[in-house]
């Protein structure tokens, strides 16, 4: 607890005993005097700040109201009810800053990634410094177990880092001298060095903090409308409490009644839960997703993605790995090694993915003496001559061209294709293996709300096909250049359905920007990727694209439960009060009672 | 120019939003942004007036918080 609430504790308790004793008390006038006193030690702080709003021309606020209610119900000689709604209140008002402070601190917690200091040499001295007077090109000293604080290449050392404060997943990699480490990931090994490469205003852990703290400033649609919505609605309440108190007193001529159930309107009148609730649960949000690696850039991106109903996705390096492996390896006539070692030795010399991964298939003769007469045939494969034998490796085509009886491959996969001295031994099918969780991630999109998912690609349909089956994607379009993908997205958007777009961040930032939403993966460390995405997922698990959609229906779903739970509660007191149903304690509740529930609703947001 | 200030004992959601009004009503104001959340101000506003626009804005917040502060 602040001071200031334990302040207003020691109040609520004194006036408490006051009250209590003004009860107990059986001679009527120190029964009073126990009631003033105990109205006034725990509501001097509302009158004061009252009138002083009134002379600043702040005439609606709830100090003001609190404050009428209760001089009223002292007027209607309903002592002990304008005592009990004026502790009431601040009993009210210090649950909710007793759990706005709470859901502040956690939230700031779990997006506190940025490291208080750095360590560095001084007169051959391991001394603290502020990290941001660090200067690019220092070396900065890391201990076991601290965090990094500037983003540079470690010069001396060997360790392990773990980057969870950033990705959320906790995947210890190793570091040595040359690797380039981020700022706000844990050194778990042994005391490095680290040259810096950037200022600390610019290295990886302020940024995201950065960009998580400003997100709360791009405010949902939502945010605004409750803004706007309590300047309308406030005034309207007191002009109706007005009527209330003036129109029926004067027919009727009872005023003592009209005027309590004026006052009651007033007391409910508080658009305090609304402002203070919807606000909250965006914020939890935004902290709950950075505490799992999902950066959320603003509260409308939140908005949007629960309302989205196509997913877009890119294939390479976003629904697959983004790196090829040999899926399948077929042999005619000859041991598999042997065609293993042929096509390892000639792809060697070729500088393309699918030649890489081939490459690595046999480490036998890398030596490379045996290779002569090596020629690249882009658009076929490659021919090399290997101890003396011919070999072509490559597509059907190339066999086609040089007349080599072979036997056709039914994968869906790209098949190379291996002839020695024009007699063919086999294939091997190579694919960009699709990601474990990518059909997880599919299923539970379309469990929220995702009507359609579709993926883009610039590889054959063949391959789309292949991965479209493997994921359970509804549609594909392959052979697509990068400007393609643009118009696609833009024909997509044209029914006028919300779009999300997920994509590597790195050749694709064109249609990152046109989506509604787009969603950045495997951006930690990508400065580009993290600047055009609206969500930046900082590893590649696709499963937190789905996580992202549920987090967003989640926090609408609250924002919606609280409107509507906190505009009830206040509407049905008001009409029960009209009727004379309703006494000033049950309107106290639909202030603050009603507050103090909506906010705790909105922490459930942090939740994991 | 774009500035950040952190803002104390800012206590109140309504509040915080009726400064965002008034202080986006000044002169040389861009733009402004209140979370109460994270208890900051971002301001996007004139460079050479910035000074006088930060007086007013404590001003205001005063106004209808007479505890808050912004810490510049």
């Amino acid at each position: 607890m602040t001071k200031k609430q334990k302040k207003l504790l020691t109040k609520i308790i004194v006036s408490g005993i006051l009250f209590v004793g003004g009860f107990i008390v059986p001679y009527e006038w120190v029964s009073l005097l126990l009631f003033v006193a105990a109205y006034l030690t725990v509501g001097y702080s509302v009158i004061i700040k009252a009138v002083k709003n009134i002379r600043q021309g702040q005439v609606f606020d709830e100090n003001f109201l609190m404050l009428v209610a209760t001089l009223g119900a002292f007027a209607l000689r309903e002592y002990s009810e304008a005592v009990a709604v004026m502790l009431f209140y601040q009993v009210g008002e210090l649950f909710e800053s007793i759990a706005v402070g709470r859901s502040r601190k956690s939230v700031s917690e779990l997006i506190n990634i940025v490291p208080e200091y750095a360590n560095i040499m001084v007169d051959g001295e391991l001394t603290q410094v502020m990290p941001e007077e660090v200067e690019v090109g220092d070396i900065i000293i890391v201990r076991t177990g601290e965090k990094i604080a500037i983003d540079g290449i470690i010069v001396s050392g060997q360790t392990v880092i773990e980057s969870s404060a950033l990705t959320g997943e906790s995947v210890p990699t190793e570091a040595a001298v040359g690797d380039e480490v981020l700022s706000g990931c844990i050194n778990l090994g042994s005391t490095i060095e680290i040259r810096t490469t950037k200022e600390f205003e610019d290295s990886t852990a302020s940024k995201i903090m950065y960009l998580v703290e400003e997100a709360s400033s791009r405010k949902a649609k939502t945010e605004s409308f409750i803004t706007k919505f309590a300047r309308k609605y406030t005034p309207c309440v007191v002009i109706a409490a007005a009527v209330i108190a003036l129109v029926p007193s004067i027919i009727t001529g009872d005023w003592a009644t009209w005027v309590s159930r004026a006052l009651l309107f007033l007391v409910v009148s508080c658009p305090c839960a609304l402002v203070i609730s919807v606000p909250l649960t965006f914020f939890c949000s935004i902290g709950r997703a950075s505490a799992s690696g999902i950066l959320i850039k603003g509260s409308n991106f939140l908005e949007l993605a629960a309302k989205a109903e196509v997913a877009v996705f890119d294939k390479t390096g976003t629904l697959t790995e983004g790196r090829f492996e040999v899926a399948e390896i077929k042999t005619y006539g000859v041991a598999e090694n042997e065609l293993k070692y042929y096509l390892a030795l000639a792809e060697s010399y070729v500088d393309h993915p699918i030649a890489r991964c081939i490459a690595q298939l046999s480490n036998e003769g890398k030596d490379h003496d045996e290779v002569t007469d090596v020629k690249q045939l882009p658009g076929f494969g490659v021919s090399a001559v290997i101890n003396g034998k011919t070999l072509l490796a490559g597509n059907e085509a190339l066999m086609e061209r040089n007349n080599i009886e072979y036997v056709k491959s039914e994968s869906e996969l790209t098949v190379v294709y291996a002839a020695v001295d024009g007699q063919f031994v086999g294939y091997v099918t190579v694919a960009d293996r699709v990601k474990d969780r990518a059909e997880k991630a599919i299923f539970r999109l379309r469990k929220n709300g995702i009507k359609k998912t579709v993926m883009l690609t610039g590889d054959k349909e063949k391959i789309g096909r292949y991965v479209a089956d493997k994921t359970g994607i509804d549609e594909f379009y392959a052979e697509l250049l990068p400007d393609q993908k643009v118009e696609r997205l833009c024909e997509i958007r044209q029914n006028g359905q919300s779009v999300i777009f997920v994509g590597d961040g790195l050749n694709d930032a064109p249609v990152l920007t046109e989506a509604d939403i787009g969603i950045a993966m495997g951006a930690l460390g990508s400065d580009a990727a993290i600047e055009a995405a609206d969500i930046v997922i900082m590893d590649d698990d696709i499963e937190k694209v789905a996580l992202t959609v549920e987090i967003s229906r989640k926090t609408l779903r609250i924002v919606r439960q609280n409107i509507i739970f906190a505009l009830g509660i206040k509407f049905a007191i008001m009409l029960l009060g009209i009727f004379g149903f309703a006494n000033m304690w049950m309107a106290v509740f639909a202030d603050v009672g009603v507050s103090v529930i909506a906010i705790l609703n909105a922490l459930r947001c942090g939740g994991r | 120019m774009k500035k950040v200030f952190k803002m104390e004992e800012l206590e109140c959601a309504n509040c915080a939003a009726k400064m965002e009004a008034a202080i986006s009503k000044l002169e040389g104001v861009e733009k402004v942004s209140i979370s109460f959340m994270t208890q900051k101000m971002i301001i996007v506003a004139d460079d050479e007036k910035l000074e006088s626009i930060m007086d007013e804005a404590q001003k205001i917040c005063k106004r209808f918080e007479p505890d808050c502060r912004i810490v510049r």
